[in-house]
């Protein structure tokens, strides 16, 4: 058993793609735990300690954890599943963070987004899931999710929910202006003018600087601001072709006050969004179950349509938030552990998590009938997850987080926020943050690039 | 000598019942001690220790002496952070002292109506925590549909806009105005109610007006309430976080994370895993809170002398 690991773990590791790569993630993670090769599992093992009384402990914030967590319990009623809410995001990866640090206390498994990924995964914190045959998983996600949870050569997450981006509008009030959808970066702009001329009040989106939103934005426009070569060399390019792309079209609406300064996630922004003076959003494909929550007064005034691109037809667009769940190397029962995963993201547990509102990355899940023809009344009957669904195939390929993209966005106000305050030129708000992060990345040992 | 000579002259039985004595003071203090070690003393020279670190996501721990030190004073971002919370310090503390000041004065000139109802809605602000408070103002702040947003729509008025930068921190220092104000006031107010009847007996016959009253009298009997008002809100001052960092919520670019020293080593640490950096920078606030707090304390009893 355990040399058919290591060679599967050494034929893995010669099969990354470049060398150094591979030897870095195997001295680090034989260097790191005692019994490295103990740690993947067969379909077998994972089966024996799924029928073993265990109690799993798993840290998460989505709100579909707590029925998944209930149907595993009642399949595999030997394990008990402890499901601990310890925070929303940061609040999660900073405690997350701790327990890793200090070598104990650590849940068995964690949600983990995927802009947060790499950190954990590039610090060893995770079980590389290949030791468990995740790799045959590949072709039941899309694939930017799957890309998503491919760092190094390894897989260090299975993806749960997903965020391909789209645009989210107020059909009634394009109606009442005469103005018709965008369907490209330029139309929008003008669409913005129009609407803000012919009400003050309203304006085309909101926005007041949101980390995840600009790098979003820049992948949809083809950027690739960040690279990683190895494990330990990282480049930053905040103003390569897509980021000016993308500050071209955005420069315009901010320096004409075309954005609403009602910061995301407020009271103000529900209230916008309700209102109709926030007319469209560009976010993720989980945005739906927020909308029905937090603005209820619009319903049936908001519809989906493919988010604006540079080009017209060409459709492009890039994951928003979302993410998957991981095993943690601190877990002592990392095959239950898997087998936690192996249902709460396979296709059990993703048909709990989109009857509960969320997006899947499953394209099981994405491509069947049920789930493409369902109207949604929120949106006025719209078929939305046709829309949603098209966009997951067309997120652009090849983009990476940074392993310390956590801190980065925590001081993203310092630096492009400063531009939006001023509403000054967001490439100057970009370089100083590409400084910003780079100088932390430098003291953080990485062998950081810019340009 | 003559002190001691008693003791070498009392009796045995009384010797050691005094020896007994000595060690029954520690065993009452013991519990504090024992506490105080380990929930004051021991984070401290943790936190010491932990600055002497540095930790890499790449090369992991290493001892690096005063490095982190070196760096914390010339990082411009700490010392914006420090210049802030002083500035905020100079204006907003003899702000809130004064008017402070007033309000006991006013409830103990006793002409006040209502003096116990204004008393309890003075003080009432102190009881909200901090985190509600924040979070309350924040939306009267909001400038689309926070009342502050309604009463400029309704007057066609434009009073600013309390969550842009360049007023953020004003806007701070009203909320921590609003807090602090009547906690202040029951210090004063406790402590004018201490004042011997007989000074003022001997004012009213000397022919003091109330405010030679208050100059000379009830002023100069405070003098010792002030200096510790002063230095809890110097101490508070320092350690301006929460406020700023739940209204950051609201105004993430008015709001930097490095707005005050707190925040900075709070985000340094939680946000950026630079614990042994953070530690460093805690410790040098630390120690400038100290200073400042004596320096504040000096020149108050310089006055007394």
């Amino acid at each position: 058993m355990k040399n058919n690991h290591r060679f599967r773990r050494a034929a893995g590791a010669a099969l990354a793609a470049s060398l150094l790569m591979g030897g870095l993630a195997a001295c680090s993670s034989s260097g790191t735990t005692a019994n490295a090769g103990a740690e993947g599992a067969s379909a077998e093992d994972i089966a024996k300690a799924l029928d073993t009384e265990t109690t799993l402990t798993v840290w998460g914030w989505a709100p579909q954890l707590e029925p998944i967590v209930e149907a595993f319990e009642a399949k595999y009623p030997k394990v008990h599943v402890n499901l601990e809410n310890v925070g929303t995001g940061n609040a999660h990866y900073t405690k997350l963070q701790n327990a890793v640090k200090a070598g104990s206390g650590a849940p068995d498994v964690a949600q983990i987004e995927y802009n947060a990924l790499p950190q954990f995964a590039l610090s060893d914190s995770l079980v590389n899931l290949k030791d468990f045959g995740a790799e045959e998983l590949k072709d039941n996600y899309t694939a930017s999710t799957w890309g998503s949870v491919n760092l190094n050569g390894g897989v260090y997450a299975l993806p749960q929910d997903s965020g391909p981006m789209a645009m989210f509008y107020r059909a009634d009030v394009f109606e009442k202006h005469g103005i018709s959808i965008p369907t490209t970066w330029d139309e929008y702009v003008e669409a913005g003018k129009k609407l803000h001329a012919a009400d003050p009040k309203a304006y085309i989106t909101s926005d007041t600087g949101d980390a995840g939103f600009t790098t979003s934005m820049i992948w949809q426009a083809g950027g690739k601001p960040y690279t990683l070569d190895g494990s330990t060399k990282v480049a930053v390019d905040l103003q390569d072709e897509g980021a000016k792309k993308w500050t071209g079209t955005w420069n315009q609406l901010l320096k004409n006050d075309l954005l609403s300064p009602v910061t995301s996630w407020s009271d103000e922004w529900y209230k916008g969004l309700s209102d109709g003076s926030i007319a469209t959003l560009i976010i993720g494909a989980w945005m739906p179950a927020n909308l029905e929550s937090g603005a209820e007064a619009a319903s049936g005034k908001w519809r989906v349509a493919p988010m604006p691109t540079y080009e017209k037809g060409a459709a492009a667009t890039a994951e928003n938030g979302g993410g998957g769940d991981a095993v943690l190397k601190q877990s002592k029962n990392k095959a239950a552990a898997y087998g936690f995963l192996q249902f709460a993201n396979g296709p059990e547990g993703s048909k709990i998590h989109a009857a509960n509102g969320g997006f899947p990355s499953t394209t099981a899940d994405l491509e069947s009938d049920s789930f493409l023809n369902a109207e949604n009344a929120y949106f006025g009957g719209q078929k939305i997850n046709k829309v949603l669904v098209q966009a997951s195939k067309d997120v652009v390929p090849g983009w990476s987080y940074l392993p310390f993209q956590t801190y980065a966005n925590s001081i993203y106000s310092d630096t492009v926020g400063q531009a939006y305050g001023s509403k000054g030129e967001l490439n100057d708000g970009l370089k100083a943050w590409q400084d910003a992060t780079a100088k932390y990345g430098q003291q953080q040992g990485f062998t950081v690039t810019t340009k | 000598m003559t002190t001691t000579s008693p003791v070498a002259d009392a009796p045995p039985l009384v010797q050691s019942r005094k020896r007994a004595g000595r060690w029954m003071g520690w065993a009452f203090v013991g519990p504090f001690m024992a506490v105080f070690l380990l929930v004051f003393v021991a984070p401290v020279l943790y936190a010491f220790y932990l600055s002497l670190f540095q930790n890499q996501m790449v090369g992991g721990d290493k001892f690096v002496g005063g490095a982190n030190y070196l760096q914390a004073l010339g990082d411009p971002q700490f010392w914006d952070s420090v210049i802030r919370v002083a500035v905020f310090l100079v204006v907003q503390v003899p702000i809130m002292l004064f008017l402070a000041l007033f309000a006991a004065l006013a409830l103990d000139s006793g002409r006040l109506r209502a003096s116990s109802f204004f008393r309890i809605s003075v003080f009432l602000p102190y009881a909200v925590p901090a985190v509600v408070a924040t979070l309350m103002w924040g939306f009267i702040y909001g400038p689309r549909f926070g009342l502050f947003g309604s009463i400029n729509d309704f007057f066609g008025l434009n009073l600013g806009e309390p969550l842009s930068s360049s007023w953020i921190l004003a806007s701070i220092g009203n909320i921590n105005t609003w807090e602090f104000t009547g906690y202040n006031m029951l210090i004063f107010y406790s402590a004018l109610k201490v004042i011997p009847a007989e000074l003022y007996e001997a004012a009213n016959l000397d022919g003091a007006g109330t405010f030679r009253v208050i100059r000379s009298i009830k002023l100069p009997s405070i003098r010792g309430a002030i200096g510790i008002a002063s230095i809890f809100s110097v101490i508070g001052s320092f350690q301006l976080f929460n406020e700023p960092n739940i209204l950051k919520a609201l105004a993430p670019n008015s709001i930097s994370s490095y707005f005050t020293p707190n925040m900075y080593a709070f985000n340094l640490s939680f946000a950026g895993q630079q614990f042994n950096y953070a530690a460093a920078i805690s410790i040098i606030m630390g120690v400038l809170t100290v200073v400042v707090a004596y320096v504040v304390q000096i020149s108050g009893s310089r006055k007394d002398a």
